[in-house]
């Protein structure tokens, strides 16, 4: 018998285990050579400009076969200091793998992400630091937000011989790399040990617990250090705006992800018999796969436009299928009901109406002892005489915002689409871009 | 199912595929096995005089090519021929022959260069009843070193010596296999016939030096951190084979001799390749070495099938393209083609226009959404681009009609034939007639 409501110890140790383990497993040296075989070392290759950090695939690829993974990484990370975590968390379907000429030949991309991996955990794996940092330059740089874009700014800083202070509002460093990532993509603690290797190029120090607006203010770093990088992410999340929205056992997903992802002890965290998610981005996908790997019974994803339109990929999709989740589209909630604690959620179909998509008279409801809300999440309070645009911090191509000498990425700027390998490029950018003003 | 039975200097066998004097045919066990297979014949592991057996390396034999998915390309193999006593050898061929008597028997054969070595030898080999010797002049290690082998094969005099006594010694068909270590195939396979041999087969392996051990400075396969050259076989020799078998068939010193075409046959199509071009059958060692004696089933009904679909005989396949073989010089200048790029095929890689633009003659054109175009007025026709693309037929060359303007020269295409030997840059051409 499935114990009712929000319930802790829903399955066997080894099912715990088995279900946050590795989704992909590193390829073994076999497995890699089979797989880089299958390269064509295209000129100008789509995969290249596929990905937002134009890593030198083929170059990479070529020499994985020609023996020398530790090589192989190092084309990498000179791209994509972070090159160990977009292997495991970038969404290639959509980037580099779908640009793969060996998709359009057979369906059947070359697996650049699992041979990113195998190059980057060999070279990891080795100890020791591959760069070197060049002659102090005497210049000083703040960087807000240790999440990828603010560690790939900080170490590109570094690397050119500044001294980067890191100020991180949280516990740890890595951001949504630590907090929000789906656990079974960076298990054993990847994404702490990957900022320790970031940090061995020295020059960078970590102040933990500050967080900018509470413990510091734009202006006082601006005093303090030569330029500032903004990369603290979106730390608001987006209301439902329905009743009952705060009955017990609603949640924003990203909580209880973060929850998740703290926790030794998955056992221990408890999860409904019945849980539903509301949005229909990678998040979303995440808090109902992972509802439904810690045991919950049913859970459902809703979303409240077609299917081709939600933010998440169809390899995501999928995956979230082949878990369980059942997907339903074309709904929206309009009440969460229950008696203090949550039971039912009611949704309305939508339509399209003269001012864009309406609830239709059309009801349901789905039985649910824990709702997530993962409608998207929003920029938090910014400091004062920052310029936005769309929500978050305007920024020029390079990064520069509205305030002298200082610059913004990640995903609390505009441009591009919010994935760790989007807010890398961003932040190695900016640090180039600090660097040549500083120098200049 | 074409008849693919074959009749090589008179010694019948079931279809033409032998296997080549090698490890797979080095005693009864797999010469067994093979026939079970479904081989047609076996050229057995060549054996020395009578005496104390041959010894090998203990170490590794064989050093690899290899290519995408370790695919192996190419072999070299250091191993001698046959360490097992002649008369253990003696029995088993008799034996086998005794039970296989539709299958081909031919015993190669290395003795020292003299003539009452090769006497006693031939007078034993009699004795099994065996269809046939092979005289190997070709192993390029180890036995050269002793004067035999390819010491002898390099030597078209010692050649034609060797095969006039083994001719005078004994009634067998005797077939004569040459080592490719040579600068002109014509001149040994000349000599073996002047000798009298039956028939020539080739090639045998080819000195080689597979790879190095970057870490012991050794050359593979490493023996106690030393190597020795060895002799290179598989697919990686086929094309050396075929240019050596082909010049041999349209020389008119040996034309009409026999030929076992020997190197890198794989699969059907290649051995298609040896008899069309003047093989009468094919020899094959690193295939099934590779992949196990099960692969004589596609050879089988491959070369069955694709004789049935050209409606052709062996014997008429055996050097149908001989007559097409000739000299550059008579090739035909007034055949002009373009590359034409299929674009329904097309994957956009983008290696075609790496290569003519980097390395040939940019004539392909690249547009930013990665449009692959032939530049008629660039295009010269090499089809490099061709032999780069991943995809099989997407890049063909087209031949201009006549009539036609070749962009690249300005000139029309003319519908005679027109080479070197009549070209007005060439200081001795021929006035056409
Ligand atoms: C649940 C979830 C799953 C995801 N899955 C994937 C995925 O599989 N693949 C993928 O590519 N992307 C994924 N993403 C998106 C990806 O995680 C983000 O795009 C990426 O982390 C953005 O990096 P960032 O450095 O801009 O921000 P963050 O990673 O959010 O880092 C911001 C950092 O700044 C700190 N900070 C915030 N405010 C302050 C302040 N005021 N003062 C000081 N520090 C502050 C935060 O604590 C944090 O450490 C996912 C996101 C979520 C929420
Ligand atoms: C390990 C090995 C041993 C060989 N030994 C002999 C031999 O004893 N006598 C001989 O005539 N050829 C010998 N050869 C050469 C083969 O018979 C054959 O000519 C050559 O391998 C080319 O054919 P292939 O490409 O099908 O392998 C040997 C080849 C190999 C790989
Ligand atoms: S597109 Fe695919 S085949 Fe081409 S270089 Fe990139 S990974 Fe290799
Ligand atoms: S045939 Fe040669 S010259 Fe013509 S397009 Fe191809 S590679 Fe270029
Ligand atoms: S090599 Fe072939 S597949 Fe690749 S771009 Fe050229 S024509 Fe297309």
């Amino acid at each position: 018998m499935m114990t009712p409501g929000i319930a802790p110890g829903r399955l066997s140790a080894d099912a715990y285990a088995r279900n946050f383990n590795d989704l992909y497993p590193d390829f073994d040296p076999h497995e890699a050579m089979v797989a880089a075989d299958r390269c064509y070392f295209c000129h100008d290759a789509p995969c290249i400009t596929a990905c937002p950090t134009e890593i030198d695939i083929p170059l990479f690829i070529r020499q994985i076969q020609a023996g020398q993974p530790e090589a192989a990484a190092k084309t990498i990370f000179d791209q994509n200091i972070l090159g160990g975590m977009c292997a495991r968390v970038c969404p290639t379907e959509t980037l580099c793998e779908g640009a793969c000429v060996r998709e359009a030949a057979e369906g059947q991309p070359v697996e650049i992400g699992r041979l990113q991996r195998y190059a980057t955990d060999r070279l990891m794996a080795q100890g020791g630091h591959p760069y070197a940092r060049a002659e102090p330059s005497g210049k000083r740089v703040a960087v807000v937000g240790a999440g990828p874009a603010g560690l790939a700014c900080a170490h590109g800083l570094a690397r050119r011989g500044h001294d980067v202070v890191i100020f991180e509002a949280r516990e740890k460093p890595g951001g949504l790399n630590e907090y929000g990532i789906a656990a079974y993509k960076t298990p054993h603690d990847f994404a702490q040990s990957e900022v320790d290797w970031i940090m061995e190029i020295g020059g960078i120090s970590l102040r933990q617990g500050m967080a900018l607006g509470r413990d510091i203010t734009l202006e006082g770093l601006r005093a303090e250090f030569d330029a500032v990088f903004l990369g603290m992410g979106l730390g608001g999340v987006n209301a439902l705006g329905v009743s009952g929205d705060d009955r017990d056992g609603v949640r924003d997903a990203v909580d209880f992800i973060a929850e998740l992802r703290q926790t030794d002890d998955l056992s221990a965290l408890p999860v409904g018999r019945h849980v539903v998610v509301i949005g229909g981005g990678m998040t979303a996908v995440d808090a109902a796969v992972q509802s439904k790997l810690l045991g919950a019974e049913h859970v459902t994803m809703v979303y409240r436009r077609g299917r081709e339109r939600m933010s998440a990929s169809d390899h995501e999709l999928d995956h979230a299928a082949t878990a369980g989740v059942k997907i339903i589209t074309d709904a929206m909630p309009v009440a969460v009901h229950g008696n203090g604690a949550l039971r039912e959620v009611e949704f309305a179909y939508t339509r399209q109406g003269a001012n864009g998509l309406e609830a239709s008279d059309e009801r349901f409801r789905l039985p649910a002892d824990q709702l997530f809300r993962a409608i998207g999440q929003t920029l938090e309070a910014t400091p004062e005489g920052l310029a936005l645009e769309g929500g978050k911090i305007a920024v020029d191509g390079a990064g520069k915002t509205s305030v002298p000498m200082v610059w913004a990425g990640g995903d609390c700027t505009g441009g591009g689409e919010d994935l760790t390998v989007t807010a890398v490029a961003q932040g190695r950018d900016a640090a180039a871009d600090i660097h040549a003003r500083l120098m200049g | 199912m074409a008849d693919l039975r074959s009749d090589f200097l008179g010694i019948k066998s079931p279809n033409p595929f032998w296997l080549a004097s090698a490890p797979p045919t080095d005693k009864e066990y797999n010469v067994v096995r093979a026939f079970k297979a479904g081989w047609g014949g076996v050229v057995w592991k060549t054996l020395g005089a009578e005496g104390p057996p041959i010894v090998n390396v203990n170490g590794p034999r064989y050093g690899a090519v290899w290519g995408a998915d370790r695919r192996l390309l190419g072999l070299n193999n250091i191993e001698l021929i046959t360490d097992r006593p002649l008369e253990v050898n003696l029995r088993e061929i008799k034996q086998v022959k005794r039970d296989w008597p539709d299958r081909a028997m031919v015993v190669s054969l290395m003795v020292p260069c003299d003539e009452e070595s090769w006497k006693a030898i031939l007078a034993r080999v009699e004795e099994t009843e065996a269809d046939g010797v092979e005289l190997n002049f070709g192993c390029p290690h180890g036995m050269s070193e002793r004067g035999m082998g390819s010491a002898v094969g390099q030597v078209p005099e010692y050649i034609e010596m060797v095969t006039r006594w083994v001719k005078q010694h004994s009634r067998m068909p005797c077939i004569v296999k040459l080592t490719p270590n040579i600068t002109d195939i014509r001149k040994p396979a000349e000599a073996a016939k002047r000798g009298g041999a039956d028939a020539v087969s080739l090639i045998n392996t080819i000195s080689s030096i597979t790879s190095v051990d970057l870490d012991n400075f050794s050359p593979e396969p490493s023996i106690d951190g030393k190597g020795a050259h060895g002799g290179y076989c598989g697919p990686a020799v086929k094309p050396i084979a075929l240019n050596m078998v082909a010049e041999i068939a349209r020389d008119p010193a040996t034309a009409g001799l026999p030929i076992s075409g020997i190197g890198g046959v794989t699969t059907w199509r290649d051995a298609a390749e040896f008899l069309a071009l003047g093989a009468g059958n094919v020899q094959v060692c690193t295939a099934a070495m590779t992949y196990g004696f099960g692969i004589i089933k596609e050879l089988t009904a491959g070369l069955s099938l694709y004789l049935d679909q050209k409606g052709m005989t062996l014997s008429e396949l055996s050097g149908r393209a001989v007559p097409n073989v000739t000299d550059w010089q008579y090739l035909n200048l007034n055949y002009v083609t373009k590359a034409r790029i299929d674009q329904d095929l097309c994957i956009k890689c983008g290696r075609c226009y790496a290569a003519c633009e980097d390395t040939s003659h940019q004539a392909i054109s690249m547009s930013p959404d990665r449009v692959f175009d032939v530049i008629d007025e660039e295009c010269v026709a090499c089809n490099l681009c061709v032999n780069v693309c991943p995809v099989e037929n997407c890049i063909t060359m087209e031949r201009l009609p006549a009539g036609a303007v070749d962009l690249r020269t300005g000139q029309e295409v003319r519908d005679d034939h027109g080479d070197w030997t009549m070209h007005p840059n060439n200081p001795m051409a021929r006035a056409a007639e």
